[in-house]
């Protein structure tokens, strides 16, 4: 009992950071239609702001953390809106493919830079927050775990707060819908666009310094593994649907924590890929997303 | 406007493809005359930087040593060495490029067992001697009779970590979590794996993870509720750091041992000096040795790299271009197959490591040490005999 316990509340804690992450992939795809691939890189950018700025504060109390945990994310969102104006915005109105390999181009270039400039080896990440496992009966919990949990669901719920309540939110749908008429109803499609790129890389940044706070062990080339996690975590619960997002982040946690659990350790990440082979098979449209109708 | 310029491109290639090979050629022949050519590939950056540095730096010691003593057979030596990032697949192309360019009369690589295999089939191929400082994994040298070794192989290194645990640790179960993606830990699992049984040890989990991954604690859940009295992880520091760190945040407070591959600084940084208590790891030399020869060296290597100390990456690395050395100055020429022979004959040579004899696999058979890691420092506790 105490074992499938632990085992359920690693699983979360694993699917809280797939779900951040995934909340990234699934804003810009719900906006723009498109899936932001250089979005695990930006996250990559984000663990090293975090990992500079909290060199440079002195750590350990709450506040710090926090002040890290903004400042990185400040730092991604300027990021964010820079790569949007220089690598996407000339592609406007192209297809969507040419826009996707632009991603992946992108993508590469913040690896390959990241290798150049913060050196290709593996670094330490300092503890941000103060750390405490907490134990109740045979099971254990850590504050890390905890962190992560409560910021998923507060950016989570922010989010949704912002697309369904707010004037720009509103403007992002409406981009969403029809981006023509969003223009010609008074919307300046290029602000919200940059906004949305902010937004999706702020909460890489967020998921980064959650990550390498809870594995504290970063180097260029981190983004990668976790960001195609999170992009499983994004299609499994319905691609452009935040809700399912976190939901579809969670889920694969479990199924990962799970292989692990009843014995197939080896096979951790093959299963994790074959879910997302199963669900574009069976329920393309994810947990929570809308079937639509492609007219042709 | 456009049609010259498509024109032009095929003949500049052509004038610089050709411009290319005369250089190589050229270049070769003159420095052949008053230089021997030794390649090494290493991973100085990335995943296991601090293992190829290290032998790099063991490498280069030698190198310099051996040049300032006035060269071998009238010449001086020349390291052409290359970086593979720690990645697969970039260790084959450079061994190439050594071989079929710089034509280098031996090459030295590498750390891991993995990347030294990728490269020993066209070695073997080329009839160019390899000569790997730190590859633990048999499989490496069995590819052919020019691929050598100046370490322990696992076979070796599993049994003693068996005898470890049964005699000095006092356990009875054991749990084993093996890195799936790394040759070297593969096979140091299934040599510690059959020492421990045959030993009549008892094996309560047996847990695998992929190198690279951060997350543990579903496997080491399992483990804890195996109720192992110890946890043996043949890994690499920068995966076994996150690992103990995540066992001891889980309340796992049994000893957890390895292998050569934790030899790193970075475990420390990495894992947490109160997380690493109750921990320990064979490996190939001690800097706190009371050996001549190895304390010769460890006394170089300060001096040269600004008071570092040596750990057994550096010392294999030294021992490597030694063992090189002493073969071509016995074989009296760098052609083949008079040096493989004499590499093949090497006999109780003395290194850093101590006294190095190839045997009929061309591996070595030599001593172990085990370290333990006590408030952040690394400890010597005991030296095995092979």
């Amino acid at each position: 009992m105490t074992e499938l316990l632990q085992q359920l509340i690693n699983g979360l804690a694993l699917g809280a950071i797939y779900a951040l992450i995934a909340l990234g992939y699934t804003m810009v795809y719900g906006v723009l239609r498109f899936i932001n691939f250089a979005h695990s890189d930006v996250f990559m950018i984000g663990a090293f702001a975090g990992y500079f700025l909290a060199r440079a504060l002195p750590g350990g109390s709450v506040y710090a953390g926090l002040a890290v945990l903004l400042g990185a994310m400040a730092i991604c969102a300027l990021l964010g809106v820079i790569i949007e104006k220089l690598a996407y915005r000339p592609l406007r109105g192209r297809s969507t493919l040419t826009v996707l390999i632009t991603a992946i181009g992108v993508s590469l270039l913040l690896q390959n830079l990241g290798q150049r400039i913060f050196g290709p080896n593996p670094r330490s990440f300092p503890a941000l927050f103060p750390v405490h496992q907490f134990h109740f009966g045979g099971v254990v919990l850590s504050s890390a775990q905890i962190v992560v949990f409560v910021v998923a669901m507060v950016l989570l719920f922010a989010l949704r707060h912002i697309v369904l309540h707010t004037r720009i939110g509103t403007a992002m749908r409406a981009l969403s819908f029809n981006p023509v008429a969003a223009s010609l109803v008074g919307i300046n499609n290029d602000r919200v666009i940059s906004f949305t790129f902010a937004l999706g890389s702020a909460l890489a940044a967020a998921g980064g310094i959650l990550y390498a706070s809870n594995y504290p062990s970063i180097d260029p080339l981190m983004g990668t593994l976790p960001g195609m996690k999170a992009f499983v975590a994004a299609v499994l619960g319905g691609i452009g649907n935040i809700a399912g997002a976190a939901l579809g982040g969670l889920a694969l946690g479990l199924v990962e924590t799970a292989v692990v659990a009843f014995g197939g350790s080896t096979y951790r990440d093959a299963v994790a890929f074959a879910v997302l082979i199963l669900i574009l098979l069976l329920r393309p449209e994810g947990l929570l997303g809308k079937r639509t109708v492609e007219k042709v | 406007m456009r049609r010259p310029q498509i024109r032009i491109l095929p003949v500049a290639a052509l004038a610089a493809v050709a411009l290319l090979a005369g250089c190589s050629k050229t270049g070769g022949d003159a420095a052949g005359a008053s230089t021997i050519k030794v390649g090494e590939f290493a991973s100085l950056t990335g995943k296991e930087a601090t293992f190829g540095t290290s032998s790099h730096e063991g490498t280069l010691l030698a190198v310099e040593e051996v040049n300032a003593a006035g060269g071998v057979l009238g010449k001086k030596l020349q390291l052409v060495y290359e970086d593979n990032r720690s990645t697969p697949g970039e260790s084959l192309t450079i061994a190439k490029k050594l071989i079929n360019n710089d034509k280098v009369i031996a090459i030295l690589g590498e750390v891991a067992s993995g990347r030294s295999l990728e490269v020993a089939p066209f070695a073997q191929q080329s009839h160019i001697p390899q000569i790997s400082p730190s590859s633990t994994n048999p499989a490496v040298t069995q590819v052919g009779d020019y691929i050598f070794r100046v370490c322990f192989i696992d076979p070796f290194q599993g049994k003693l970590l068996a005898a470890f645990a049964r005699n000095t640790l006092k356990v009875k179960k054991v749990a084993l979590f093996s890195d799936v993606a790394a040759p070297y830990s593969v096979g140091l699992a299934k040599f510690f794996k059959e020492a421990w049984l045959t030993g009549g040890g008892e094996l309560v989990s047996e847990v695998k993870y992929t190198g690279g991954d951060k997350d543990f604690k579903a496997q080491l859940t399992v483990i804890k509720n195996a109720g192992a009295e110890a946890i043996m992880i043949p890994g690499y520091y920068n995966d076994v750091g996150l690992i103990v760190a995540q066992a001891r945040q889980l309340g796992i407070t049994v000893p957890m041992f390895g292998g050569d591959g934790w030899e790193a600084p970075e475990l420390i940084q990495i894992a947490g000096a109160e997380n690493l208590a109750n921990t320990f790891y064979s490996t190939h030399f001690s800097p706190t040795s009371t050996d001549p020869l190895a304390q010769k060296f460890v006394a170089a290597y300060k001096a040269k790299f600004n008071g570092k100390v040596p750990d057994a990456m550096a010392a294999l690395g030294y021992d490597s271009v030694m063992v090189l050395v002493d073969a071509i100055k016995r074989a009296g020429t760098t052609d083949e197959p008079q040096l493989r022979d004499a590499i093949a004959a090497t006999k109780d040579f003395p290194g850093a490591t101590g006294i190095t004899t190839l045997d009929a696999n061309r591996d070595a058979s030599k001593s172990a040490v085990i370290i333990t890691v006590k408030d952040g420092q690394f400890h010597y506790l005991e030296t095995v005999a092979p």
